[in-house]
């Protein structure tokens, strides 16, 4: 179980996350949402301590999280990665098992079986000798996620994987969270729009954290997603929301 | 021909001093391009610049109490990058100002302590290099320098692969970024240090990033740009010296622009056949 106790950011100049809690099950997938600037991104790296917290800890099976990084993934945002970089496909996502060979060896049967069935996975194993700069943006986040699926992880965060993609990679992304959850992985997933394309993913989802600096709401996406909260979140009157009626609206942020 | 041509490039190794330049200019041609590569694609092409620079105030102060010169630039221009690091971090001061400062000032302190410490330092030789000068022992520090940046590189390449890439998600896999860093701001240094008597502090950074440059124009893969790299890097130093013979110029100059003008053409072919590329996916 992740065990998230009161963590909280502050960058100074009132920016940051205020104390955030909350518990995930393996198998349990759990989508965080919010405006832009929201500290979706914060939080997410605030858990793996790649920004100062001011308070507050993160535990994985009763120890520190950060003593345990090899279980986790961490999908960064797209636009934090310079695509001009010298690299092809397979490079980027044999970067999966540094840590898994440890220092001085390159690598083994075992991590380039891994590696090319994490590719085959998300059908960017014909593009694998392709610069990644010549990708588009959906090809880019695959190998992102392949990268993810190589590590094994028992975690996976991803931020903002579906900025900018297109239909085909959505489709894949939706399809490996699901498997992943089957195979009991922790899956937490930001983005600033569950729009109404995404809405199959938004129902699919065990748990919606709705975040503005704050931790607004936690729960089903049914319970969340409630005008009240929208309101909080977003700041102005959301006229699609669920409404408790049993009937699904549009469910776009 | 082939004979006048091939006497032609025997002519000079007569003589000891050219033999020496040559020597620490084919170490200097792989080992710039290969450290140069990180520069590059970190986008702190110019923080190369600004550590060059910074290593005066350290040559001063070494002189003056007799250490080795090369420890205390070693030690001036690490200081001259964390200053950077440090100014940036702790205030919205951006890096291209932090860096403007931090280069003038070590350049001012530099200048003002030579005078005041009334060293015997050559700012000519500082400035512009003078490959011609090599020792023997120029060529076995350069040589025990290069191998132990290019063994470094080539143990820890997938660390720094990860860390040039995506410095966040090697982190979050638990990698220790700020030792990579540290790392390969010492490397950096180093070989700034060690090319500096090849070319001088004012065009070490074109050794650094021409070749590599020339070699990121048409390379997929980060090891295939330190490859291609060096191999430009060598024919540059190789036919900088030699136009500097035949022609008496000033060797750093020679061996800076005969790189700059591999970039040049290739730049230009490059670019030339994506026009051409376009031009018929036009049509």
């Amino acid at each position: 179980m992740l065990e998230v106790q009161e963590v909280s950011v502050n960058y100074g100049s009132g920016q940051g996350l205020d104390p955030v809690s909350f518990k995930i099950f393996p198998g349990e997938m759990v989508g965080v949402m919010g405006p832009n600037g929201a500290g979706k991104s914060t939080m997410i790296k605030a858990l793996l301590g790649l920004v100062p917290v001011s308070g507050g800890q993160v535990r994985y099976c009763t120890c520190p999280l950060h003593q345990q990084l090899e279980k986790v993934a961490y999908v960064p945002q797209r636009s934090q990665i310079d695509w001009d970089y010298p690299a092809t496909v397979q490079t980027v996502v044999s970067l999966a098992v540094t840590r898994q060979l440890g220092w001085f060896r390159r690598s083994s049967v075992a991590t380039n079986t891994a590696i090319q069935r994490a590719m085959k996975r998300v059908n960017i194993w014909d593009l694998r000798d392709r610069r990644i700069g010549n990708l588009s943006g959906g090809q880019q986040q695959r190998v992102f996620l392949a990268r993810a699926l190589a590590q094994d992880a028992e975690i996976l965060l991803f931020d903002e994987p579906f900025t900018g993609v297109d239909a085909t990679t959505e489709d894949i992304l939706f399809r490996v969270f699901a498997e992943l959850r089957n195979e009991g992985k922790i899956l937490i997933i930001s983005s600033h729009e569950w729009g109404s394309h995404l809405a199959e993913g938004l129902t699919s989802l065990d748990r919606l954290l709705l975040l503005n600096r704050e931790l607004i709401a936690s729960g089903t996406p049914r319970e969340v997603m409630t005008r009240e909260n929208l309101q909080l979140a977003y700041g102005r009157v959301w006229t699609h929301a669920f409404h408790g009626d049993g009937k699904d609206d549009d469910l776009f942020c | 021909m082939w004979l006048a041509f091939i006497s032609m490039l025997i002519e000079p190794l007569q003589s000891e001093f050219i033999r020496n330049a040559i020597g620490v200019s084919i170490m200097i041609g792989v080992l710039c391009p290969v450290v140069g590569t990180y520069l590059i694609v970190q986008r702190m092409a110019l923080m190369g610049d600004v550590m060059a620079h910074c290593v005066l105030p350290g040559l001063s102060i070494a002189a003056f109490f007799g250490v080795d010169r090369s420890i205390g630039a070693f030690v001036s221009s690490m200081f001259g990058s964390f200053f950077v690091t440090w100014v940036r971090s702790q205030s919205r001061v951006k890096v291209d100002s932090a860096m403007a400062l931090t280069f003038s000032t070590f350049f001012a302190i530099g200048v003002t302590l030579i005078t005041l410490l009334k060293n015997k330092l050559d700012l000519d030789r500082f400035l512009f290099g003078d490959i011609l000068t090599v020792t023997l022992n120029d060529i076995y520090a350069t040589a025990a320098i290069a191998i132990v940046i290019l063994g470094a590189v080539y143990l820890f390449y997938k660390e720094l692969l990860y860390y040039t890439f995506d410095a966040t998600g090697a982190e979050a896999v638990g990698l220790p970024i700020k030792w990579l860093h540290l790392g390969l701001m010492a490397g950096i240094t180093l070989t700034i240090i060690t090319s500096m008597q090849v070319v001088g502090v004012l065009l070490v950074i074109a050794l650094l990033i021409g070749p590599a440059l020339t070699a990121y124009l048409v390379t997929q893969e980060l090891h295939h740009m330190m490859f291609l790299g060096s191999g430009i890097g060598i024919v540059s130093s190789l036919m900088g010296i030699y136009l500097s013979y035949y022609l008496n110029l000033p060797s750093g100059p020679a061996i800076v622009l005969v790189s700059s003008s591999l970039f040049m053409l290739t730049f230009l072919f490059t670019t030339r056949s994506t026009f051409f590329k376009g031009t018929k996916h036009s049509h």
